[in-house]
């Protein structure tokens, strides 16, 4: 069984075509993993796909790091 | 009784608005709008033009290509948002500018979605055996309801109309029609009418423009097609391989990727005409069925999925049998 972190940067290297070494947990989708608008929002469906969650607009507008979309998951993983 | 498709035609204007045009009118670049939307340049209807002139000539071809006289039609459905008029209709003044006869002439509207609905429409006057001959047009000049200024919406919208003539026939035909509407989302996308009366009358035309609230229109555009493909499917007991040609509302080659994905469907099975034209709105899926017959892509017999998404939102989806 994968871990959380294991299957967020999973799904990151799939959506936005990048290498695993380059998913550091503080790097920006937009500013260090060439992601646009359009990918950050096709990122957030994909994490809810593979969660089984909703992810508010609001909330989702806030994940704009690796580790941001680890939190984000981690801390809802429960409810 | 099946309602078959007889003949297609689609009509786009000959001036063209290039992104490099647009790089010059706001702060947008060629690469920025290719890059989220797939669009190099959109057809933009001249003077003289409008939904009426555009669904006309679109109609020709489609009656043309089904060898149906135009007296021949029962019914004239028109999907469109952007009538010159808010009465008398398109269609009626489409149905004036073909025939003489007093055939039923009408609109709905339903976005870019519009198509869809007008052909599930005349599927239903068909198949209940109340009609033989149908003309469904999609016709729109969203060109004119956008903001000069306004990038959001500006690089996305073009003009044209589709047509396809749809006839009684024992051969299948439209297989099945899929609609859904969700106004609770009317915020995110929309055009309003210039208001008449009262105080806000100087302050009409600039509320009248039109509004989009892009990356949460794609985002929940993706999650309903994707839902609707896979309905669309499984109310006929099929699958993907089953197809031959997935035939999208051309919106924005993202969405349109992300539902190839979701079918699995390689891209050289989905027709795509938005680099060329932008989103035509409710003549969109008629252009591309419309193309791709004529350069003889989709062939008689073939399984096409048709399917829009648009304001409202309204979104639908067809099986048809070509």
């Amino acid at each position: 069984m994968s871990t959380i972190e294991e299957r967020v940067k999973k799904i990151i290297i799939e959506q936005l075509g990048v290498k695993e070494e380059e998913v550091k947990p503080e790097a920006s989708f937009e500013n260090d993993l060439g992601a646009d608008s359009l990918d950050t929002v096709e990122l957030v469906m994909a994490l809810e796909e593979e969660f089984e969650t909703e992810i508010p607009d609001e909330e989702a507008e806030k994940i704009k790091t690796v580790q941001a979309a680890i939190d984000y998951v981690t801390n809802h993983a429960n409810d | 009784m099946f309602a078959r498709i007889g003949g297609t035609g689609h009509y786009l204007p000959e001036q063209c608005l290039t992104n490099a045009m647009l790089e010059q009118r706001v702060d947008t670049s060629h690469d920025w709008i290719v890059e989220r939307t797939g669009i190099h340049q959109r057809h933009i209807a001249g003077d003289g033009e409008n939904a009426v002139t555009m669904g006309v000539a679109a109609a020709r071809q489609a009656l043309a290509a089904a060898q149906l006289a135009v007296d021949d039609l029962d019914l004239i459905v028109v999907a469109t948002t952007s009538g010159d008029r808010a009465f008398p209709s398109v269609a009626c003044e489409i149905q004036a500018a073909l025939t003489e006869q007093n055939i039923p002439a009408f609109d709905v509207a339903a976005a870019c979605s519009g198509f869809i609905f007008a052909l599930s429409v005349a599927d239903q006057y068909i198949r209940s055996g109340t009609y033989r001959n149908v003309l469904v047009i999609g016709t729109d000049v969203l060109s004119r309801l956008c903001h000069p200024e306004d990038r959001n919406t500006i690089v996305l919208f073009g003009d044209g109309a589709g047509a396809v003539v749809v006839q009684a026939s024992e051969q299948p035909g439209i297989i099945s029609t899929h609609l859904h509407s969700a106004g609770e989302f009317a915020d995110l996308l929309g055009a309003n009418h210039p208001k008449r009366h009262g105080d806000a009358q100087l302050d009409a035309l600039s509320e009248a423009w039109m509004y989009m609230k892009g990356n949460e229109v794609f985002k929940v555009a993706v999650s309903k097609l994707s839902e609707l493909v896979a309905e669309t499917l499984t109310a006929n007991g099929l699958s993907a391989e089953d197809l031959d040609w997935l035939v999208p509302h051309q919106a924005n080659l993202r969405i349109i990727k992300a539902t190839a994905k979701k079918l699995k469907m390689p891209m050289n099975q989905v027709i795509t005409t938005l680099a060329d034209t932008g989103n035509t709105s409710a003549a969109s899926v008629p252009i591309a069925l419309d193309v791709a017959v004529r350069d003889g892509r989709i062939q008689r017999g073939q399984n096409l999925l048709l399917e829009a998404f648009g304001g409202g939102f309204a979104w639908g989806s067809a099986l048809v049998t070509y």
